[in-house]
């Protein structure tokens, strides 16, 4: 029995199908993240469960009560906004509190919830300032601090974290995954950043176009993607998909001699980088980046009639390379994705000769 | 250099400054002369004053009664507005459609036209709901004249409020009105007190309706003024005292009520 359950939920904007009927089940205190490129429909989702965005189809079940037609406020939900969304004309102790004095709560348990909130998020010190007296990632906290004191049944965050800069951005990312581990409530988290998906999430939901490609674990994502989309969205840089007309000989090399016609994927922790001669393919460097722990090669690899396709190798070790040099490459073993002409897997199986 | 700009500037200032407030300073000179004073030539700029005319205004005609009617109309047509226009710019300003810009649009022009075009409808329609010289029928015909401008102005009040604030009101337990209550109110205070006292103002200053539309029971000041440039003549002291008697209320009310406007409208917030 699933905790929320969106059930065929659909959103139109004008003649425009904006969500194409969504099915999605969350458990209980589950961290599902959405992610996708802008325009997928993400952030309309989370708003749709809010109660912020109206729902024209389908519906959405929240711990076995129908919430579809509910207003926001008798959802039993909260939100972290991208803008932070304060009371600017409230103290961050009101701020905090606001959605305990609207429901009444009893002064005493409010300052006894405020103070615990505002302790684990560092905030005690300044529980008397306005926001515009705090900086960004203060703000960031108090909005977060805003919506654990209330214990909601099920957090939702729109892209908390791409407002601040990037060092604070991965710190409070930490702090966002140990909160959900301490508080154990039931999260929805909307980013287009894939490493916070893969960092964050117990579960992924990757979307494009309004409907759903695919749903797993972070590894489950980037072992096993559906389609060609969710396996180049997931992973930096992006995984090498090559068309098999491009490359014929690239069946062979990954081994996989029965591949239909379509497209091969290789993650670029999986192209070897060899001297030149050796290695199965040969091609040219096109680029270096060497971002210190990592250093990648991109390397043009012809088919001998001069177009050819790029393929990017990622290795740990640093590299004497230069754009121009002729370079071999491998692939390692049974490392390949398979996808047929409309970008759909083909089990890896199928190749195999 | 730098000087001499500063002087001429000022200079120019005080100039168009005391061009625009000498009718004023006139008129209420005016009104502590007697009538032969008042149109004597050359004008008397030093003279006893009287409160000669205000006693003959007081006598002939009742100042209370008018006053009382201005207070009426214009302090319950000024709420009304409110009550109407707020909710109407809170929906234009955060539920904005295709059509939003068109009906701000359309409710300014009705402003375009001349109060006076729209005198035979209105008045007929008054006299067939029989509220000719009813505070009522004031009351409704100054709130609907001066709604476009409330609406207006609450709309680009509201529209500065990020919309994502009301949200996470919504979010936090708000309904629609603990909304404007607590977050909507709080933020858009200068707007609302300066929409209402303009109201007010509007109201009070309102002459042609109220000549049109009232006389004797619910004439408000802009009347009685008015009954004193009469088929008998224009008896400039009284005239002066009248105008002086009807426009010292608002003034003193425009003076002080800025700042208690505003802490009325405040009390009882969320702190």
């Amino acid at each position: 029995m699933a905790y929320l359950e969106l059930k065929g939920v659909e959103k139109f904007f004008g003649s425009l199908r904006a969500i194409k009927g969504v099915n999605l089940q969350i458990q209980k205190g589950e961290f599902v993240v959405f992610v996708g490129p802008s325009g997928c429909g993400k952030s309309t989702l989370l708003r749709m469960i809010a109660g912020l965005t109206d729902i024209d189809g389908g519906t959405i079940e929240l711990d076995g009560r129908d919430i579809t037609k509910l207003p926001s406020s008798k959802r039993d939900l909260a939100m972290v906004f991208q803008s932070y969304a304060l009371y600017p004309h409230m103290s961050v102790y009101d701020n905090m509190s606001f959605a305990l004095r609207l429901a009444n709560v009893d002064k005493q348990v409010i300052q006894e919830k405020v103070g615990r909130a505002a302790e684990i998020l560092n905030l005690t010190q300044y529980l008397q300032r306005t926001p515009k007296e705090l900086s960004g990632g203060q703000r960031q906290r108090v909005a977060i601090g805003r919506a654990i004191v209330r214990a909601p049944k099920v957090f939702l965050f729109d892209e908390p974290l791409s407002n601040l800069d990037a060092a604070l951005r991965g710190q409070t990312r930490v702090e966002i995954a140990k909160l959900h581990r301490d508080l154990g409530a039931t999260t929805i988290y909307v980013t287009h950043d894939q490493v916070e998906a893969m960092t964050l999430a117990d579960r992924v939901v990757v979307l494009r176009d309004g409907a759903i490609e695919q749903v797993g674990s972070p590894l489950e994502l980037y072992d096993r993607p559906a389609n060609q989309f969710v396996a180049q969205f997931i992973g930096t840089p992006q995984m090498n998909v090559v068309d098999t007309a491009k490359l014929p000989a690239l069946r062979e090399v990954v081994g996989a001699a029965n591949a239909p016609d379509g497209f091969i994927g290789v993650r670029p922790e999986n192209v070897l980088v060899r001297a030149a001669g050796s290695g199965k393919l040969t091609g040219r460097v096109e680029l270096v980046e060497s971002l210190g722990a990592d250093t990648l090669i991109y390397a043009h690899v012809g088919n001998g009639s001069g177009a050819g396709v790029q393929i990017v190798a990622r290795q740990a070790e640093r590299t004497t390379l230069h754009p121009g040099d002729p370079v071999g490459l491998d692939i390692a073993p049974a490392s390949f994705h398979l996808f047929d002409r409309q970008g759909h897997t083909v089990p890896a199986a199928a190749g195999r000769a | 250099m730098k000087h001499f700009a500063l002087i001429l500037r000022t200079v120019a200032a005080w100039s168009v400054t005391l061009l625009i407030v000498f009718p004023l300073i006139w008129l209420v000179l005016t009104a502590f002369k007697t009538e032969q004073q008042a149109i004597a030539i050359p004008p008397q700029l030093f003279f006893t004053p009287t409160m000669e005319s205000f006693a003959e205004v007081n006598l002939r005609s009742d100042y209370l009664l008018f006053a009382r009617n201005s207070v009426i109309t214009s302090v319950i047509s000024t709420l009304l507005g409110l009550a109407i226009a707020a909710p109407a710019a809170y929906s234009m300003a955060f539920f904005r459609t295709k059509k939003t810009r068109d009906i701000l649009m359309w409710m300014l022009s009705t402003k375009m036209m001349p109060a006076v075009g729209a005198l035979v409808p209105v008045y007929v329609m008054a006299q067939t709901a029989g509220m000719l010289d009813t505070l009522t029928g004031l009351i409704v015909v100054f709130t609907l004249s001066n709604l476009p401008i409330m609406v207006w102005m609450l709309y680009s009040g509201f529209k500065d409020i990020p919309p994502d604030i009301l949200e996470a009101a919504r979010m936090d337990g708000a309904n629609v009105w603990l909304e404007f209550l607590h977050v909507i109110r709080p933020l858009a205070m200068g707007t609302l007190s300066s929409t209402g006292l303009l109201c007010l103002v509007l109201s009070w200053n309102e002459a042609f309706w109220s000549l049109n539309l009232s006389s004797a029971k619910a004439g408000t000041l802009a009347t009685l003024i008015a009954s004193y440039s009469s088929p008998e003549g224009l008896f400039w002291a009284k005239l002066s005292a009248a105008s002086l008697m009807a426009i010292a209320p608002i003034v003193v009310v425009g003076w002080f009520s800025q700042k208690q406007l505003v802490q009325g409208l405040t009390f009882g917030a969320v702190k």
